[in-house]
């Protein structure tokens, strides 16, 4: 009861938080402080929202089905790489430090290179978002497998258990805050890397729709597809918190 | 029958020497302590014996089949419990029987009757950490014996509960041990907690450890707590202290 009321509180406090910029903000635009132009007010941003509404679910729409695609394709990667990793300490010795140097490639500067190679279809943009998806699950999950308590292996062992049963009794439900965790960050990266890929040539999404909005100096529309994009990078990270209370149900439990 | 013995091992890390031509035997239904310090190679003489590590010379035997470097044959309880956080109680104690191969339904009913037995009814459903510590000690134990009903081996299996709990623990462990008949050896450095509990005391002394001396505790079973104030108690417990002493 002491606890929700707490979180209650929390919540209150970051929405009053919110409300003081919004206000702030519109007072700036109202007051003539930045050129309307260029800063739009929330107001503006709100009407540009609902004006642009339809185009803006069809958009978002082709986005999310990249960004679950890419997702979907760079957690199974992400995870099978960790898994082999773990398995053949061969392949750790020999793909980890190739696995940290893809992500010292700036997403940005490879995605026109995608383009040329796969075109302007979908298929560079979900290379893209496995790019940008598989690391943090390899690294987390591997970590996870890694830090497998010595102790109950052993014990394991000593009952007969064999490589696969101690992986699928310890390991594998071991890692998996970490693989939530993981899973978290790359959701977010999903949504990140889908509107970054469109930016650098496509037909339809979110990046696309910027990119021309942007060429019509449209600062409010622009505005309005930024919150969207945030909007939905919290939702799915929300929905991972869903999916990982539900997957995980004694981190839940209290003391008794 | 269910008898283990092991026969002239000796064990080294690293070129040092832990234990040394260790012999013993653990008869049908008997307790049996191994007391001696902390880091004394009593760890080390118990993965010979699980067949977690092999010896360099000496060999284990369970039932006359020798087991020496074969896990598999005897398991064991340590002082952590060891349950594993996201599988409740009874599928925790079911584990030994579903890495055999068993179904898991068919693990499940196969330990719920014991449930009762060992002081855990109404546990089956809960995790590891709504329990406290004595009763996870108790789904450990139930792990152990689901295992193996003949051969447990116990590795200071209550030192890190609280005094009290400890005790409450013993008398416990005295009642289940007149129900389950599990031959026991079980590793300690507490000389009461050997006394009270065992029928045979094996002392490791020394670097590297060696089994020095054999104390047989007459005292007959079923034990009650207040054994442990007696004289014949004090007797026992001031020949062993004189033989650590030396």
């Amino acid at each position: 009861m002491k606890r929700k009321l707490q979180s209650i509180t929390r919540r209150i406090n970051t929405i009053a938080a919110i409300v003081v910029i919004l206000v702030v903000w519109q007072c700036v635009s109202v007051l003539g402080v930045v050129p309307k132009y260029m800063l739009p007010s929330p107001v503006q941003v709100f009407q540009a929202f609902v004006e642009d509404f339809p185009l803006l679910m069809e958009n978002s729409r082709v986005t999310l089905l990249e960004a679950a695609i890419g997702l979907g394709c760079g957690v199974a990667f992400g995870f099978t790489m960790a898994v082999l990793m773990d398995r053949f300490e061969f392949l750790y010795q020999a793909f980890y430090p190739l696995v940290v140097l893809t992500q010292t490639i700036p997403t940005v500067a490879i995605a026109p290179l995608l383009v040329l190679w796969f075109g302007y279809e979908m298929l560079p943009k979900i290379i893209l978002i496995v790019i940008a998806t598989f690391f943090p699950v390899t690294v987390g999950v591997l970590d996870g497998f890694r830090s497998a308590d010595r102790d109950t292996m052993n014990l394991l062992r000593s009952m007969g258990a064999g490589k696969l049963q101690i992986f699928r009794y310890v390991k594998l439900p071991g890692a998996m805050s970490q693989f939530f965790a993981s899973l978290r960050i790359s959701a977010a990266y999903s949504v990140v890397g889908a509107v970054i890929s469109e930016w650098l040539g496509g037909f339809s999404g979110l990046g696309v729709y910027m990119t021309r909005v942007k060429k019509a100096f449209a600062f409010d529309k622009m505005f309005a597809v930024i919150f969207l994009i945030s909007i939905i990078s919290l939702l799915l990270m929300k929905l991972v918190d869903v999916l990982q209370k539900k997957s995980m149900p004694w981190e839940d439990i209290k003391h008794e | 029958m269910s008898e283990l013995i092991v026969k002239n091992v000796h064990k080294s890390y690293d070129g040092r020497e832990i234990i040394r031509g260790i012999n013993l035997t653990l008869h049908e239904g008997e307790l049996v302590c191994l007391l001696g310090v902390s880091g004394g190679g009593k760890t080390t003489l118990f993965n010979v014996i699980s067949g977690l590590t092999a010896p360099e010379q000496g060999q284990v035997f369970l039932d006359g089949e020798e087991i020496t470097g074969k896990p598999g044959k005897i398991s064991y309880m340590l002082q952590k419990d060891l349950l594993l956080p996201y599988r409740t109680i009874e599928d925790n104690v079911a584990l030994p029987l579903m890495i055999r191969g068993m179904k898991k339904k068919d693990a499940r009913a196969q330990v719920a009757p014991y449930f009762a037995e060992f002081g855990l009814e109404g546990t089956e459903k809960k995790y590891p950490r709504q329990l406290s510590g004595g009763m996870r000690q108790r789904a450990a134990l139930m792990r152990t014996y689901m295992f193996s009903r003949n051969v447990a081996l116990l590795d200071e299996p209550f030192s890190a509960l609280d005094t009290i709990t400890k005790s409450a623990m013993h008398t416990w462990y005295l009642n289940i041990m007149e129900q389950i008949h599990l031959s026991t050896l079980f590793i300690t450095h507490d000389i009461d907690e050997a006394i009270l509990l065992s029928d045979r005391i094996y002392l490791l002394t020394g670097q590297p450890g060696e089994i020095t001396t054999e104390i047989i505790i007459k005292e007959p079973k079923p034990r009650r707590k207040d054994f442990t104030l007696t004289e014949d108690f004090l007797r026992y417990k001031r020949q062993i202290l004189e033989k650590i002493g030396e």
